[in-house]
Order: C-alpha cells, then sequence, then structure tokens
C-alpha cells in the first residue's frame, strides 16, 4: 500500500463532487479534443484539393473551416487549461506522489501543444500572405502535434490503468524509471482508439451538420463536397474502430479482469461466459469469445477482489453497452454510405439517410462519452490501478462544490455562446466566385 | 545540479509566461480602460489585431510551467496547488473567460453582444494576473507549508506580499503590453496611437516603479526573509538592474523608441522574476522546503531537461518565425488581403 507522499489521505467530504468536477470538465473538452485531432487533417485534405485542382470553391471550403478549427482550438486550450489545473487543485497527492513518474509525457505533450498553437496561429491567419504551398506545409505540424499531443495524454491514463516504471518500498515510490511509465503497453491501443474516435467524431458531427443542410434544402456543390469529405473520413475509420475496440477489450480482459467483469455485469468467474442481452436473453459463450477469442475461456468476475475494490458495475456496464451499440450503429452507417458510393458514386439520395446522418453527430459524441465513462469509471476505485484509491488522492482544500457550481455555470455560458458563434460562422454567404 | 538546472527551466517558462502571457492580460486592461465603443475603438482595434494570432502560444507557457513544477517537484506542487486552490481556481476561471471572450467576440454581430464579451475579456484579463500575482506572493512570503492544503486556505494569500504582488503583475503586465502596443502601432505607421500607448506605457511605468518601491517597504515587514535575500546578494543585482532597466525604458518611451523600450521593458521583469528567485535560494517553499529536498529524482529530471533541449530545438524556431511574422504584420484577422 502506498503513503502519499504529501502526508497520506485526508478527511474530504466532497470525493464524489470532486470526481463529478473532474468528469464534466473532461467531457466538454474531449469533444474539443477530437476536433484538434481531425479537423486540421480535413481542412488540409480540402486545400490540398484546390492546389490540384485551381477550383476556388475548395479554398473558400478550407478556410471557411479552418475559421471554425481556430475557434474550437481557442476554447480548447482554455478548457484543457482547466483539466491540467484540477490535476493539482483537485488531486494534488496523487500529483504529489506521482508527478515525477509520469509526468515526462506531460512534459512532451507541452511541446506538442506550443506547437500546435504556433501554426494553427500560422495557418488560420496566413491565408493569402503566404504562397499555397507555404501555407499548406504549415498545416502539417499541426496535424503531426495532433498525433503527438494525444499520443502523450494517453501515455499518462494508459500508465494509471497500468501501472510502471517505479516500485514500492515501505508505501515510498523508488527506482523510478520515467521512459518505462511513458511507454506503457496500454498506451498504444488506447492511443489508436481514441485517435480514430477523433475522427468519427469530428467526421460525423462535420457531415450532421451539412446533413442538416441537405434536409432544409441547401444542396449546392459546396455543400455536398463537405458532406462526402467529412463523411468518408467518419466512415472509413468507424468500422476500423470496431476491431481496434476489440483489442482493447481483450486487453482489457488480461490486465484489468475486474473492469471487464464490470463491462459485463459478470458476478462470478466463469468458464464459457455467455453474453447478456437486454430483456434476460443470453448468447452462450460469447463473453469468453469476445474477450479471448475462445468459446471455453474462463472469465474472471467481480468476485476475484472484495466489494471495496470494485467499480460502480451499473455504471461502467451501461456505459459500455451505449459506446458498442452506438459504435457498431455508426460503422453501418459508415457502411452504407461507402456501398453507395463504391457502386454509384454518389450520396445516398434517401431522406432517412441523411436523418440518421444528423442524428449520428450527436451520438458519436455520446459514445464518446460513455466510452470515457466505462474505462474511468471501469478504474475505480483506483486512481493508479491497484497501487493508489481516489479518496486517497484528493484534495484537503474545502470548498469543491462552489467551485464546481462556478465552474459548471461558466462552461454552460461559454458553450452557448461558441455554439451561436459557429451557427453565425456557417451562415455566413458562401461566395464561390 | 539537476535540480537548479530545472529550476532554471521553470523560471524560464515562468519568465514566457509573464512577459509574453502578461503583455496579452495588460493589453486586456487597455481594452478595458479605452473608454466609450467609439472613442476607444481604434486602441481595441489595435489590441485584437497583435493579439489575435500569438495568444495561444503565449499561454502556453503556463502550461508548461505547471507540467515542469509537477514533473520535476511533484510534493511542491501538490502543496501550491491545494493550499493556494482559491487564488488559482479564480485564476483558471479568468483564463476560461478571457480565452474564451475573446475568441468568440470576433464573431459579434452586435454592439451589445461585443460590449458584453469584450468586458468580460477585458475585466478577466486583469482579474487573472492579479490571482496569479497574490498566489506567487504567497509563496514568497512563506505561506505554503509543505502538505495536502495545510497552509491557510484564505490568509495564506490575502497578506500585503500577496495583495502587492498581484497588483504588481497588473501593473507590469499593462505596461509591457503599452510598449509593445506602441511598437506594433508605429510599424502600422498609426502615429495617434503611438501618442496614446506612449502616455499609457509611461503612466503604466511609473505605476509599476512606485508599486515596486513600496513593495519593498510592505515585504521588509511581511516577509523579512523575502526582504533580505532581496537586498543582498545576487537578489540586490538583480532589483537594481530591474530597476535600472526600468528608467531606461521610460526615457526611451519619452521618444516613442518603442523598439528598444521593449527589450529593456522585458528585461525589466526578467530581472524582478530572477530576483524573486535569488532573495529565497535555496528554498523551494521557503521558510523550509529546499529545491534539493523537493525535486525528483535526478532520473526523471535527466528525462526531463533532455527532452526539453530537443523540444526546444524545435520550438525556438518556430515561435521565432511566428512572431516574426506577426510582427511584419503578415499575420492579420482581417479577411481582405492587405495591398
Amino acid at each position: 500500500m502506498i503513503d502519499g507522499a504529501l502526508g497520506g489521505p485526508v478527511d474530504q467530504e466532497y470525493l464524489l463532487q470532486a470526481r463529478q468536477m473532474q468528469a464534466m470538465s473532461f467531457i466538454v473538452h474531449i469533444p474539443l479534443v477530437c476536433f484538434g485531432i481531425a479537423f486540421p487533417a480535413m481542412v488540409l485534405f480540402v486545400e490540398g484539393l484546390w492546389l490540384r485542382t485551381g477550383d476556388p470553391l475548395y479554398k473558400l471550403l478550407a478556410k471557411r473551416w479552418s475559421k471554425a478549427m481556430v475557434l474550437l482550438f481557442a476554447v480548447g486550450v482554455v478548457t484543457g487549461t482547466i483539466l491540467s489545473f484540477e490535476m493539482g487543485l483537485l488531486w494534488p497527492e496523487f500529483m504529489a506522489t506521482f508527478g515525477d513518474v509520469f509526468g515526462l509525457a506531460f512534459g512532451l505533450e507541452g511541446f506538442s501543444f506550443f506547437l500546435e498553437a504556433i501554426f494553427i496561429a500560422i495557418y488560420v491567419y496566413g491565408w493569402d500572405r503566404l504562397s499555397p504551398r507555404v501555407h499548406l506545409a504549415t498545416g502539417v505540424p499541426i496535424v503531426l502535434t495532433g498525433i503527438t499531443g494525444s499520443l502523450m495524454v494517453i501515455a499518462v491514463n494508459g500508465w494509471m490503468n497500468q501501472p510502471t516504471g517505479f516500485r514500492i518500498q515501505g508505501g515510498e515510490v523508488v527506482d523510478i524509471q520515467p521512459w518505462t511509465a511513458l511507454f506503457n503497453s496500454n498506451l498504444w491501443h488506447e492511443f489508436v482508439h481514441m485517435y480514430l474516435a477523433g475522427f468519427i467524431v469530428a467526421g460525423f458531427l462535420v457531415a450532421g451538420v451539412y446533413g442538416y443542410g441537405w434536409l432544409k434544402g441547401r444542396r449546392e456543390r459546396h455543400h455536398r463536397v463537405a458532406l462526402v469529405v467529412a463523411l468518408t473520413v467518419a466512415a472509413l475509420t468507424a468500422p476500423v474502430q470496431l476491431l481496434v475496440g476489440d483489442w482493447a477489450a481483450r486487453t482489457v480482459a488480461q490486465r484489468q479482469p475486474v473492469k471487464l467483469a464490470a463491462f459485463e455485469g459478470l458476478k462470478e468467474t466463469t468458464k464459457g461466459a455467455p453474453f447478456s442481452l437486454p430483456g434476460g436473453l443470453e448468447i452462450p459463450d460469447l463473453l469468453s469469445i469476445l474477450a479471448f477469442h475462445d468459446p471455453n475461456a474462463t472469465v474472471k468476475g467481480l468476485d476475484i477482489v472484495p466489494p471495496d475494490d470494485r467499480p460502480p458495475v451499473e455504471v461502467v456496464k451501461y456505459s459500455f453497452r451505449t459506446m458498442v451499440a452506438i459504435g457498431s450503429a455508426l460503422a453501418a452507417l459508415g457502411g452504407w454510405f461507402l456501398l453507395v458510393w463504391y457502386r454509384r458514386r454518389r450520396l445516398p439520395a434517401s431522406l432517412w439517410f441523411h436523418r440518421a446522418l444528423v442524428a449520428a453527430g450527436p451520438l458519436s459524441l455520446v459514445a464518446l462519452v460513455a466510452g470515457w465513462i466505462t474505462t474511468e469509471v471501469g478504474r475505480q476505485p483506483w486512481v493508479v490501478y491497484e497501487v493508489m484509491r481516489t479518496e486517497q488522492a484528493v484534495t484537503g482544500a474545502g470548498g469543491i462544490p462552489v467551485g464546481f457550481a462556478a465552474l459548471a455555470l461558466i462552461y454552460a455560458a461559454l458553450i452557448a455562446i461558441a455554439a451561436v458563434m459557429l451557427r453565425r460562422l456557417g451562415r455566413q454567404p458562401f461566395h464561390a466566385s | 545540479m539537476l535540480p537548479e538546472l530545472a529550476v532554471a527551466l521553470a523560471l524560464v517558462a515562468l519568465t514566457g509566461y509573464v512577459v509574453l502571457g502578461g503583455a496579452d492580460f495588460g493589453a486586456g486592461f487597455w481594452d478595458l480602460t479605452a473608454g466609450g465603443a467609439e472613442r476607444g475603438a481604434p486602441v481595441r482595434a489595435m489590441v485584437k489585431r497583435s493579439m489575435s494570432p500569438v495568444w495561444e502560444a503565449n499561454h502556453v507557457w503556463l502550461i508548461f510551467l505547471l507540467v515542469i513544477l509537477w514533473t520535476a517537484f511533484p510534493e511542491a506542487f501538490g502543496s501550491i496547488m491545494s493550499t493556494l486552490a482559491v487564488p488559482i481556481f479564480l485564476a483558471g476561471l479568468g483564463i476560461v473567460l478571457r480565452g474564451g471572450a475573446f475568441a468568440l467576440k470576433g464573431e459579434a454581430a452586435t454592439i451589445a453582444e461585443a460590449r458584453a464579451l469584450g468586458a468580460t475579456f477585458a475585466l478577466s484579463s486583469v482579474l487573472v494576473p492579479f490571482f496569479f500575482g497574490a498566489a506567487v506572493g504567497a509563496i514568497a512570503a512563506g505561506n505554503v507549508p509543505l502538505g495536502n492544503a495545510t497552509g491557510d486556505e484564505l490568509t495564506s494569500w490575502t497578506g500585503p506580499t500577496s495583495i502587492l504582488v498581484g497588483l504588481l503583475s497588473v501593473a507590469a503586465g499593462a505596461h509591457l503590453a503599452a510598449v509593445f502596443l506602441g511598437a506594433d502601432s508605429r510599424r502600422a505607421e498609426r502615429p495617434e496611437l503611438v501618442r496614446a500607448f506612449r502616455v499609457r506605457a509611461l503612466g503604466s511605468g511609473a505605476a509599476a516603479g512606485a508599486l515596486a518601491l513600496v513593495g519593498l517597504v510592505v515585504v521588509s515587514s511581511d516577509a523579512p526573509d523575502l526582504f533580505d535575500g532581496l537586498t543582498s546578494g545576487l537578489g540586490l543585482v538583480c532589483v537594481l538592474l530591474s530597476g535600472l532597466a526600468g528608467v531606461v525604458t521610460l526615457a526611451l518611451e519619452w521618444r516613442e523608441r518603442f523598439e528598444l523600450a521593449r527589450l529593456t521593458a522585458s528585461a525589466a521583469v526578467v530581472a524582478i522574476v530572477a530576483g524573486w528567485a535569488a532573495a529565497q535560494e535555496p528554498y523551494l517553499l521557503p521558510p523550509s522546503l529546499t529545491v534539493s529536498e523537493a525535486a525528483a529524482p535526478d532520473v526523471t529530471l535527466a528525462a526531463l531537461l533532455i527532452a526539453s533541449g530537443v523540444g526546444m530545438l524545435l520550438l525556438i524556431p518556430a515561435l521565432v518565425w511566428l512572431f516574426r511574422l506577426a510582427v511584419s504584420g503578415r499575420l492579420a484577422y482581417e479577411d481582405k488581403p492587405r495591398p
């Protein structure tokens, strides 16, 4: 058992509120991360089309998207700042005890973020002032830092789920190996899962906006181009995500059996475990097949640890199912589009397809958040898996509910105003002359 | 050796934030005090033009500082963030309001909207440096003990030293902004704005200097150890250098030599930050936690320093390019390209 570096656990009446405040801050920020990951690549693709074809429509579209991109980036900068503040404001004992183990990843992320901020400014404010080729080139670092930045943040989350790169001796952290901690073995599947999620969420949300326009009768060429680009991005990634999800779930089954048991609400360790469906139906052996690719495999149940060491099962279970159900539906929707495109070289013309697109945007957000709830709540009661409990990490400072309420109000206003401004941006006339 | 290098890295980040981030907050101060919608419009337009391309990059110095602190000095970080939760959280809220309002006000459609967002931007621009300054003052005055919220959550940062450093941060930021904006106005060939920022630079520079002098008196009674550090050895050298740079800056401003004044005004701030570090050496959290006690193991420090060294090789050229483009007016927010 670990002793905290600041002197061990404190009596914090509002631990639950601290967790909820962290969760809220995260839920506000993570959709913006998706746009940080995927939007630059989409904008650059369209700008590249302009350079290849000389068609000014592509340039206008890329320019318009880049305005939305920088607006979302700015909101992401401030909400991301709140997250890094909260690391210390809410969980000082966690940071004090393990900051020197996992901090290196955040150091590298800091440089990524710095370069991203620099090049996004040059790119967005450099339209028509830099030569077209140089301008396109300044967008490349934005895409690359989107990869490295998310890789490094995910490295820390992977480490929290599979803490490596240190030993505990007499309650203290010793033998720190920061590079081992950084390249923990959870890093790759978590990163790929999140990186693809970025493209799915940004792709479907942008496609959904233009799908809504289609339903409202806006069917000019630039609408069609925007819809096809965004939808292609989402449609290509959504089916791949199913495979990555399978990889992630099998890794969890091996390394965090209690978390996997919570996914399925499996109370007892079972050989040939079934998969239960809503309404009490069960598919024999399916859970064993899903978790280990073997119908006879033994799946560990919640009973392998005492009740105190189990996560809140219902939350994890329903979040997991929500994510899987929506993810599968999105993959199917993407497949529908790809099939029609492959056979007829055009968008599906049906009303229901476009209605589904409008729903797919918000649903992809729900799946994203549900996925993060699955992994974060599924790790409870640990902040560092099987090493430090969340209640050991929390601050001794007072006033958490007041801070939570203040931040919630400010975020509500921020979201509302940002939504109005984005809508306004979308309504500006599109001159394709 | 490695702990001192890590402190130096943290001071680089802090200085970057105080000078560049501070100037952006100071620009908000001039936005706030620019006057009515019509009269203040030219100043506000210059603030927007100068800040838009660079404020996000300037803000990253803060993130960088946090990351260095929690990686290299995790226990001090936990102690600071828990005891000083109130001012730091308020500064965080201010950052959200400032950044959000600044980014979004570009799309405002009516005067009322622009006013509401502009006021939010400007007011929070004043609050953020005040609360950060108050937090720094609390550390310097020795009010942050090692532990999870073991210092007093209110009185630790409401003492005279805290209030003073808070006000000094606001004044220093405003002064830097006036100088930077004066230089930008000159390059944009706007003589009436050059004159406007000359007055502002002289006024805020005099205010910052006066606050610094009053500060020494306040510190001598409120934080005697800090006062001793600031009035002897390297601390004293830094204080004198800062004063000298301040006087030179005022002279340059008088003659509207803003290009040079940018450097001397920044130097005055850098010297104060360095003087603070020298004054409380060898302590990270005075009066008891030293830098070497607070430091992470060498292996972590080495990894962080190596990563930062490599990172700087990429970062610095990019940053220089951004500033050169911004300063030469090739990054502007207007839709129509300039002739």
